[in-house]
């Protein structure tokens, strides 16, 4: 930048800033903050409105589930497993020696009640829907989830025990209302 | 013309192949521009940043809006309560519609005080008056989309219109529609045309541009630039001025925005479309209603042309006319400076406008003075509807020969630095950098 020599401006040797410098700059940061500004209304918009925010817990009413059941449900776009283990799938799940494991994780940090066990639905490899939940449907080796797509096994803990699948199906957050009424999400 | 100092050797392998930077350089920096363009020279980029800002408005608002009769306006009433900033966006959409329109109005009559349409710049011109019946019809389109009650009973007025085209006037309004009303098919079609229309205008904005480059801005004085005296680089100089003329445009623009967002709108538009009842007084955005006001002057048969049809022909014509005023406008002098008599006839024009402006909103049977209850608004139309095409078909041509214009100034650089001192000149000289 030619450095101008205007009447009443202080002038300096080569190579330091001017006043002219400091006013460009400063001039430049305050544009900058007021694109960024006015450009992040339009960025956030794409974001979750508030209607989709509020429908984003789901509670479950717990209290005509079986021992052993599983059901499913909605939550965000995406179905949820719930649970209600058995003491013998509790201890399937405990028995696993964790270091083993594709994505090691104790089954004591998956679940708030070894009752019952709650994860989010979905594949880890390419986001299919595991089948498992409904009677009849095929486990897979481990006794929990079986992916059809590209043969992901589950264990009762809905951890990744075999196939492409690099993760256990992850757990969403959720909080006991009372003993019957959870609130996922 | 200098080619740009590049340096960076990517942007040199890249010019080499595709000019891009010595197209901007050229274009936005070096670009020689008269150096006595007054505030009223920023309307021009204002309108493209207004353009921009609308059409980046617009995606966004269409990625929340349902065009379905049944969606539609708890859509928009969606992103008012629940989509992030959606009040912001669709305020700014809204009120960028009417800055828009007032940008380009003080835009047109800035071409016609001083001249701008004449030769060499009839077709730059001409290309602005595409443009405007583009932002109109686009105005029209989007105004419809929110389905309250203005846009309904809006869309089946406009219409309407064309209902008045002998013969086949009927077919083309069923057409029009795509029903025996207007319904879910004509929101679905505006929808689709309100989204392309805007990358049309960007298109004719692109030749615009064009042929103002062509022979460069025209400027108060109204004559050519003779030489390098009479012009200044486009940057710093007029980038510095059009940011400073944005600012003071950003200030008066959010005070609607923020504080009187719906001042410019009708309250009946924010309750939902019912074609069973049309609300009691229907009423143009502001931006239409010196147009509406022509429509509806037309209340007499001539010949077998009907009121209806001839309202609308007049109401086309009214900007019809502008494609003419090249030619309409014979004097060789641009600048309204230095034509006495024309200049006068130029202000009774705007404020012409501004009563057909007043009539468009008012019912055409309500009095204009509480105390003469025989001079209607209708009367008062009637009457700036005739002068308006008087102003055009008649005096223009008739001054073009009977004014006579001042004597005009050698260049530009002599009435700018007052008559040209010796003193003038070396102030100059500083602003030239080496």
């Amino acid at each position: 930048m030619a450095t101008s020599a205007g009447a009443g401006e202080a002038t300096s040797a080569e190579g330091t800033e001017t006043r002219r410098d400091f006013l460009i700059l400063a001039t430049g940061a305050f544009g900058a903050f007021g694109v960024g500004a006015a450009a992040w209304p339009l960025i956030d918009q794409m974001n979750p409105a508030a209607d989709t925010l509020a429908a984003s817990t789901t509670e479950v009413n717990l209290e005509p589930i079986q021992e052993g059941q599983r059901i499913v449900i909605k939550w965000r776009g995406k179905p949820v497993f719930i649970t209600r283990r058995s003491q013998a799938q509790i201890q399937e799940a405990r028995a696993v020696k964790v270091a083993d494991l594709v994505d090691p994780e104790k089954d004591e940090d998956r679940v708030q009640k070894p009752e019952w066990l709650i994860v989010v639905g979905v594949c880890t490899h390419l986001g299919c829907i595991p089948l498992g939940s409904k009677q009849g449907e095929k486990q897979g080796e481990y006794k929990g989830w079986f992916c059809p797509c590209h043969g992901s096994h589950y264990d009762t803990s809905g951890r990744i025990r075999k196939g492409p699948a690099p993760k256990n199906l992850p757990v969403p957050t959720y909080s006991f209302l009372s003993d019957k009424l959870v609130r996922i999400g | 013309m200098s080619k740009p100092q590049i340096t960076n050797p990517v942007m040199k392998w890249v010019d080499h192949r595709l000019p891009v930077f010595t197209f901007m350089h050229h274009e936005l920096h070096e670009y020689p521009t008269p150096k006595n363009l007054n505030y009223f020279w920023n309307f021009g980029s204002l309108a493209g940043i207004i353009l921009v800002t609308m059409i980046v408005t617009g995606i966004v608002l269409a990625m929340h809006y349902t065009p379905h009769i049944n969606h539609a306006f708890d859509s928009v009433e969606r992103i008012m309560r629940d989509v992030n900033y959606g009040w912001l966006i669709r305020y700014v959409h809204m009120n960028g519609a009417s800055a828009f329109f007032i940008v380009v109005f003080i835009h047109i009559f800035r071409g016609l005080y001083y001249g701008s349409y004449k030769a060499p710049r009839e077709l730059l011109w001409m290309l602005g008056v595409v443009i405007l019946l583009l932002m109109m019809a686009t105005a029209f389109l989007g105004y419809v989309l929110p389905w309250g009650q203005m846009s309904f009973w809006g869309a089946t007025v406009i219409t309407n219109l064309f209902s008045a085209i002998p013969l086949i006037g009927e077919p083309i309004v069923t057409w029009l529609w795509g029903g025996f009303s207007v319904d879910n098919a004509t929101l679905n079609r505006f929808f689709s045309l309100h989204f392309l229309l805007p990358f049309v205008i960007v298109g004719v904005v692109v030749l615009h541009i064009v042929a103002l480059h062509t022979h460069g801005s025209n400027n108060p004085v109204g004559i050519d630039t003779t030489g390098d005296d009479d012009q200044i680089p486009f940057h710093p100089y007029y980038t510095v001025k059009d940011l400073f003329g944005l600012g003071v445009f950003l200030v008066v623009f959010s005070l609607f925005v923020f504080y009187a967002p719906n001042y410019l709108g009708h309250p009946d538009n924010y309750v939902p479309a019912d074609p069973l009842q049309t609300p009691p007084h229907i009423v143009p955005e502001w931006y239409f209603l010196p147009f509406y006001a022509i429509l509806r002057s037309i209340t007499f048969d001539i010949w077998i042309l009907d009121a209806k049809l001839l309202g609308v022909i007049a109401m086309f014509a009214s900007i019809g006319l502008l494609f003419l005023l090249p030619w309409l406008d014979r004097s060789p002098v641009r600048s309204a400076r230095y034509r006495p008599i024309y200049r006068q006839f130029f202000w009774v024009l705007v404020i012409d406008c501004f009563i057909l402006g007043i009539v468009g909103a008012n019912a055409p049977d309500d009095p204009v003075f509480r105390n003469l209850g025989s001079f209607q608004y209708i009367h008062l139309g009637m009457i700036s509807t005739a002068y308006y095409f008087f102003h055009f078909l008649v005096l223009l041509p008739l001054l073009s020969v009977l004014e006579k214009p001042k004597p005009l100034p050698a260049s530009i650089n002599e009435p700018v630095l007052g008559g040209g001192l010796g003193s003038a000149g070396a102030v100059s000289k500083p602003m030239e950098k080496a």
